[in-house]
């Protein structure tokens, strides 16, 4: 089985490139040069010399005891919440600057949720010198106000996007506008694994450092490559993509997404897009999408607004009708639980949307001898309103 | 068979005023009026929007009018009921516009099937790309004399440009500057000599420009370098207005097309 994007763009039947002929000439050269300066010599020495130096990677592999006997299994923590910025996010715009550097492009734009890729873009535009303005819908800006500050003091103009449920599909249909309005000297530094190809692929690849190095970190810890499982969250999927890319063709280990299911995927007020969704175009590829009978997008809901988000990438989509990975779902309520249980239990504070990954762990079956990888994607400093809100310390 | 578009392009080569709005909007039903009104002040061609939850190449007047539209209970169903018999009042080509989720979730083939019955000329889809077009609608697109209308930009090269001009039929939608809809008013300098590149091209379609194109000046200096213009927009704007359909209609109409 095959799960690389093919030439034309497309994994299986989902991805391409349904953009507007605004939209062309951007797309087409970034298809054209990306792989090209992705394995150009410079690039390469740049990317891997600033992930190890500014980023800190390799971030940890983290064998997580207590939680492993609660559980009566082995639980390591891919501790991506370690990175500078505080989330797996700053991976992919690293690449993502180097390339809109090679392109010659002077002014970035990016949409955010949670305000992590936003801060993640906010911060490699501050370390190389370039004009940057990021799009975030108007609720997510109360919500995740500690980011919006940090964002403007490293010099981002941060918009608030005010029309629909001002979350994250707001926010990035406003930066797909910006940039048909800007299409000379501007780079759309998108944040997951979602948009036209060659994004999701792109994306995939510079979050793809992530199982590169749990390979020979288990190797290191345990004696062998592979887990038995790997568990991450997804928005869009781009940690759950950088977290399985290396073992997709390891058919042995078992890939486990999980969304946001908000109030219940028996509710409105949901964003498990794999769950309930059906297929369709949204945000220039054809992927699975929550939407109506006529084809409008419906409003997703979560506590966490990094998966705050109607669609998924198409890469998931894929592995999802092969079988390839699974895809479960967190409640608001159970994600709460699962942060608070992480954090005193390991003394670590989990954001929002890693906790996601975390809660589904009293809903599988775990056996003594496995091995199951947790992606931990972000700390959760930008939620510590949510949390005193709900926890009441 | 003869398609509406062909026929207004051979009998009219200047000053040809196409408008836009959004399907439902203001009110539900207000689709068909909207479209008598038009076609009594003299336009030539109406494109008639299908509303999107996420019209990403849009700005924020006809944001606007399809959020309200989508209130009201517009869908690509409701459309087809409300223009049913549309043939029976009104006889120049009507084209439809929107993004292709909405499509794709009718299903394209029964979408253009739906389109040849009710007499609909053209569609214009801006995200549905050329090569997706071409491999897997095209056909369905000719069975049922549906134009399929590209757009083109200032951005647009010359290879792709022959690409479009190749695989279009009935005209070319030439978008005014980089922009979504709307977003841009007046005229520069820089937009004129992008006219006057693709008016030399020698395209073997003609063309209409679109967005930005708001007023009597506007409307005349686009005319200059294409076979008409596309109002969006403005149109949709004036639509907004507290006033009788009739008069607002008529109003606008006469603001664009006085000296036409
Ligand atoms: C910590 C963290 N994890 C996960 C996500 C979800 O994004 P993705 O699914 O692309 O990893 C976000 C998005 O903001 C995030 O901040």
């Amino acid at each position: 089985m095959d799960y690389q994007v093919n030439r034309k763009g497309y994994y299986g039947e989902f991805g391409g490139a349904y953009i507007p002929e605004m939209m062309v000439p951007n797309i087409e050269e970034l298809e054209a040069r990306y792989m090209e300066i992705m394995h150009s010599y410079d690039f390469k020495q740049e990317f891997v010399s600033l992930l190890k130096n500014y980023v800190g990677r390799p971030s940890p592999l983290y064998f997580a005891k207590r939680l492993s006997e609660k559980y009566q299994s082995n639980i390591f923590l891919k501790r991506e919440d370690l990175n500078h910025t505080g989330s797996h996010k700053i991976n992919n715009t690293i690449g993502q600057i180097l390339v809109a550097k090679k392109l010659g492009k002077t002014r970035i734009i990016a949409e955010t949720g949670a305000g992590q890729h936003g801060l993640a873009t906010a911060t490699v535009c501050a370390l190389m010198g370039l004009k940057c303005i990021v799009y975030m819908g108007a609720v997510d800006v109360e919500r995740q106000a500690p980011n919006v500050k940090k964002m403007r003091m490293l010099g981002a103009e941060v918009i608030s996007a005010v029309s629909g449920n001002q979350t994250l599909k707001d926010a990035t249909n406003e930066a797909m506008r910006d940039w048909i309005n800007n299409p000379v000297d501007t780079y759309y530094i998108i944040g997951s694994v979602v948009g036209p190809h060659p994004y999701p692929d792109m994306v995939a690849r510079f979050q793809s450092v992530i199982s590169e190095e749990m390979r020979w970190q288990l190797e290191e810890q345990v004696g062998r490559e592979n887990p038995d499982r790997i568990i991450a969250c997804v928005g869009g999927g781009s940690n759950a993509a950088g977290a399985f890319y290396h073992y997709l063709d390891q058919e042995n280990v078992e890939l486990i997404g999980v969304e946001a299911a908000g109030k219940g995927v028996d509710t409105n007020e949901t964003a498990a897009t794999i769950t309930l969704g059906t297929p369709g175009v949204l945000h220039s590829s054809r992927s699975i999408l929550m939407q109506t009978d006529d084809g409008q997008i419906t409003e997703p809901y979560s506590i966490s607004a990094g998966l705050d988000y109607p669609g998924i990438g198409p890469l998931h989509a894929h592995l999802f009708k092969t079988g390839r990975a699974k895809y479960l779902w967190a409640t608001d309520a159970e994600v709460l639980d699962s942060a608070l249980e992480l954090t005193q239990m390991e003394g670590i504070i989990p954001a929002l949307e890693s906790a996601h990954a975390l809660a589904v762990l009293p809903k599988i079956k775990l056996r003594p001898e496995e091995i199951t990888v947790i992606n931990l994607s972000g700390r959760g400093d930008k939620d510590m309103e949510t949390y005193l809100k709900h926890f009441g310390y | 068979m003869n398609n509406r578009i062909n026929k207004l392009f051979q009998e009219k080569e200047k000053n040809i005023l196409s408008v836009y709005f959004t399907a439902g909007y203001p009110k539900l039903d207000d689709t068909v009026p909207v479209i008598q009104e038009l076609v009594k002040n003299g336009v030539d061609l109406i494109e008639i929007g299908m509303p999107f939850s996420d019209p990403v190449a849009d700005g924020p007047v006809i944001q606007g009018s399809s959020l309200v539209a989508l209130q009201n209970g517009m869908s690509v169903h409701k459309l087809f009921e409300q223009l049913k018999d549309i043939r029976k009042l009104v006889d120049i080509p009507l084209i439809l516009m929107g993004y292709i989720n909405p499509v794709i979730q009718y299903g394209v083939e029964a979408f253009c099937q739906k389109c040849g019955e009710i007499g609909i000329d053209g569609l214009i889809i801006p995200d549905l790309p050329l090569s997706v077009y071409e491999e897997e609608y095209k056909s369905m697109f000719e069975a049922n004399n549906l134009h399929n209308i590209f757009l083109i930009t200032p951005q647009t090269s010359d290879e792709r440009l022959r690409r479009i001009d190749e695989a279009s039929s009935g005209f070319i939608y030439m978008v005014s500057s980089n922009s979504t809809t709307g977003a841009k008013e007046g005229v520069t300098d820089f937009q004129n000599s992008y006219f006057e590149r693709i008016s030399k091209f020698g395209l073997k379609n003609p063309c209409l420009i679109g967005f930005g194109i708001s007023s009597a000046e506007t409307f005349r200096n686009a005319c200059q370098y294409a076979h008409g213009a596309i109002i969006g927009s403005a149109f949709v704007k004036a639509l907004g207005a507290d006033l009788s359909l009739n008069m607002k209609v008529s109003q606008f109409v006469k603001t664009i097309a006085t000296n036409v």
